[in-house]
């Protein structure tokens, strides 16, 4: 299970690195998301018959239930193709080259979506059509990078933190410092992520910086504070972490908390956000607007957000749902992955695109791997 | 024959010059869709800026280049360089009496050590590389061995002495395959001649078997440098991600960073020196 999940967080994590930044250029995320070219919404019929319309979908293996094609069939009456993309960058490839896609339904992170839908490649979510919408939680309207669901409809979503076993360590982590700075104990038991936007992540927040910050200063102070780290650690690691961790090689290690394998019996692997805050991540569900199938596309969508099938996520890929409905019928043990309430998920900044500067970001991380 | 075929002008017949071509096309077809093509397609992006999504918008600039004698990413062209040039000095070294040995060998036990050399091969390349860790790692078989002798636990991994072991072991047997065939190849006779005109048998080794091998040497350490030098996976698995080497950053710059012009560049520059190699090898190979 964790394993397959790999490819499944690798195009969040990869996403964030480098996507869209022209609206962080034109000075703000939340003014611009909205005010993309992609804002002309087609007129949908809502008694639209749906049986002579068919969706297609791309998204990572094992996100959705593997019946939904039939009980899609079964309620909604038309035929629903699953088509798999391993990273965000491979949807992106699929979305962006050529006119039609033939792809209607897509699921991408969240500044995937933004990018998308600065390049005017996104039919506007109709509220009407969807109105399960209701089920999610408040927070989930508040996501920077979609203001009010606009033109994305969030899936799944979670955050980075510490993941360490509970048996292994002297003290438990609480702060982002005790992964740049680990006590004698866990010297050269500490992983870091490799890629560049987690990698800066620790250092960022420690210094009560952005995560999204461009400005060469503040990136210059952390890699001080990633270099001095280096020798103190066993290793940059974006895949292998939580063998690390149940191996024992690691006691701490910075981890998505889909990826902590907490679940893992026998040993003691819990998962902790660090006092000075982390990011928030979300894959969201988009439409195409190149989709010929667009009443069919939001019914979908709709019986996505059904408590019954959303609860899926949570239940079998232990990732959170944005659907308090949803979460409500999980049952939550406390202190698990699922244990994070929205409020605190929304304390995380969302990753947005950073265009040009997320060069700085490559650069940096090349910087502190390549030093010796 | 031999010499009239040689005599003849070059003017073969219509016939055989469609016989040609017609066995020829599948190789030509090959070598261009899947070598020249890209080749030029690479070559291209490295003039244009980097596209949002990836991909390239075209707009032509000479950064991609200018940005290669960058002193980061020249330590990580030299990092390189040390790694598999040291990978390839030990896989000679270990290659090299081991191909002997083997040359040796009746033909039976010969075929049976061909085999075991290539046995290897049979599993894939992650798994194996990932035995490496279980055996190496803090709480690994060998540490625990040590252990129970009172020693250690010695930091065996994620450093680059573990970058140039796993390359080692994974490329060893494309330095034995060619030492193997070059040595097979030598006639026995020219030895013999040696010491019976009473050269020792050291002697026999350095001024008759090792000349006569040097193609095969050439041949076996390009074999082993080459995949080495643009290694990501084993700097990755067993370096702890501590160490940069070309093909990490190649990766990086096509996957995270989306910036297929520089990307494009970096894999240029690998090709460069990859191309100087191979030059360097036919001529000492040549003149061997």
């Amino acid at each position: 299970m964790f394993r397959t999940r790999f490819t499944r967080r690798l195009p969040a994590a990869i996403a964030v690195a480098g996507l869209a930044l022209a609206a962080a250029a034109c000075g703000g995320e939340s003014t611009n998301a909205g005010a993309a070219p992609a804002a002309t919404a087609d007129q949908l019929n809502p008694n639209a018959d749906l049986s002579k319309q068919s969706v297609n979908v791309t998204v990572w293996d094992g996100y959705t239930p593997k019946e939904l094609p039939q009980k899609v069939k079964d309620k909604l009456k038309f035929p629903l193709k699953i088509a798999i993309h391993d990273t965000n960058e491979t949807a992106m490839t699929k979305l962006t080259t050529g006119g039609d896609s033939g792809i209607d339904v897509a699921f991408v992170s969240g500044q995937y979506a933004q990018a998308l839908n600065e390049q005017g490649l996104l039919e506007p979510i109709h509220p009407e059509l969807i109105p399960n919408l209701s089920n999610l939680y408040p927070e989930a309207t508040q996501l920077s990078y979609d203001k009010g669901n606009k033109y994305s409809v969030p899936y799944t979503w979670g955050t980075t933190g510490i993941c360490y076993r509970s048996d292994l360590v002297k003290t438990p982590p609480t702060s982002w410092k005790d992964l740049l700075q680990p006590p004698a104990w866990a010297d050269k038991k500490v992983t870091m992520m490799t890629t560049e936007r987690w990698l800066a992540l620790p250092a960022l927040k420690a210094l009560g910086y952005s995560v999204n910050t461009d400005k060469d200063a503040e990136i210059a102070k952390a890699k001080e504070l990633l270099v001095a780290a280096k020798p103190h650690l066993l290793g940059y690691d974006d895949t292998t972490f939580g063998d690390k961790l149940t191996s024992g090689e690691a006691v701490m290690v910075e981890a998505w908390d889909g990826w902590c394998p907490t679940t893992s019996e026998k040993q003691n692997i819990k998962f902790v956000v660090p006092k000075e805050g982390s990011d928030l991540w979300v894959d969201t569900m988009v439409i195409m607007k190149s989709s010929k199938n667009k009443e069919a596309a939001h019914a979908l969508i709709n019986y996505i957000l059904d408590p019954e099938i959303h609860s899926w996520a949570a239940v079998n890929i232990n990732y959170k749902v944005p659907n308090k409905a949803a979460m409500d019928k999980v049952e939550i043990a406390k202190g698990s992955l699922l244990d994070i309430k929205p409020a605190e998920l929304l304390n995380g900044e969302s990753l947005i695109d950073l265009g040009q500067a997320s060069v700085k970001y490559t650069r940096l991380a090349t910087e502190i791997r390549a030093q010796s | 024959m031999k010499s009239e075929a040689e005599s003849r002008p070059v003017s073969p017949s219509r016939g055989r010059r469609l016989g040609a071509f017609v066995f020829l096309s599948p190789g030509l077809t090959y070598l261009v869709v899947l070598l020249l093509v890209p080749l030029v397609l690479v070559l291209s992006y490295t003039l244009f800026q980097r596209g949002r999504f990836g991909g390239v918008v075209y707009e032509v600039t000479g950064e991609n280049f200018s940005r290669l004698i960058d002193p980061l990413y020249l330590s990580v062209l030299g990092t390189s360089l040390k790694i598999a040039g040291l990978t390839t000095l030990l896989a000679l070294l270990l290659g090299y009496p081991t191909a002997y040995l083997i040359a040796q060998l009746p033909r039976k036990w010969k075929t049976i050590a061909l085999v075991a050399v290539v046995l290897p091969f049979w599993t894939n390349f992650i798994i194996r590389v990932y035995a490496w860790i279980i055996l190496l790692n803090g709480p690994g078989l060998l540490n625990s061995g040590l252990k129970a002798l009172g020693l250690g636990p010695y930091e065996l991994l994620y450093n680059q002495g573990a970058i140039i072991l796993g390359l080692l072991y994974s490329y060893l047997p494309l330095m034995v395959l060619p030492l193997y065939a070059a040595i097979e190849r030598l006639d026995p006779q020219l030895r013999e001649a040696s010491a019976n005109l009473g050269a020792s048998a050291f002697s026999t080794f350095r001024k008759v078997t090792l000349p006569l091998t040097v193609p095969g040497v050439l041949t076996g350490c390009l074999f082993v440098f080459v995949p080495s030098f643009g290694n990501f996976v084993i700097p990755e698995m067993l370096g702890g991600g501590k160490s940069v080497m070309v093909g990490n950053l190649i990766r990086t710059e096509f996957l995270s960073a989306r910036d297929w012009p520089f990307g494009s560049a970096l894999t240029l520059a690998l090709v460069a020196v990859l191309v100087v190699l191979l030059i360097a090898q036919s001529w000492v190979a040549r003149r061997a």
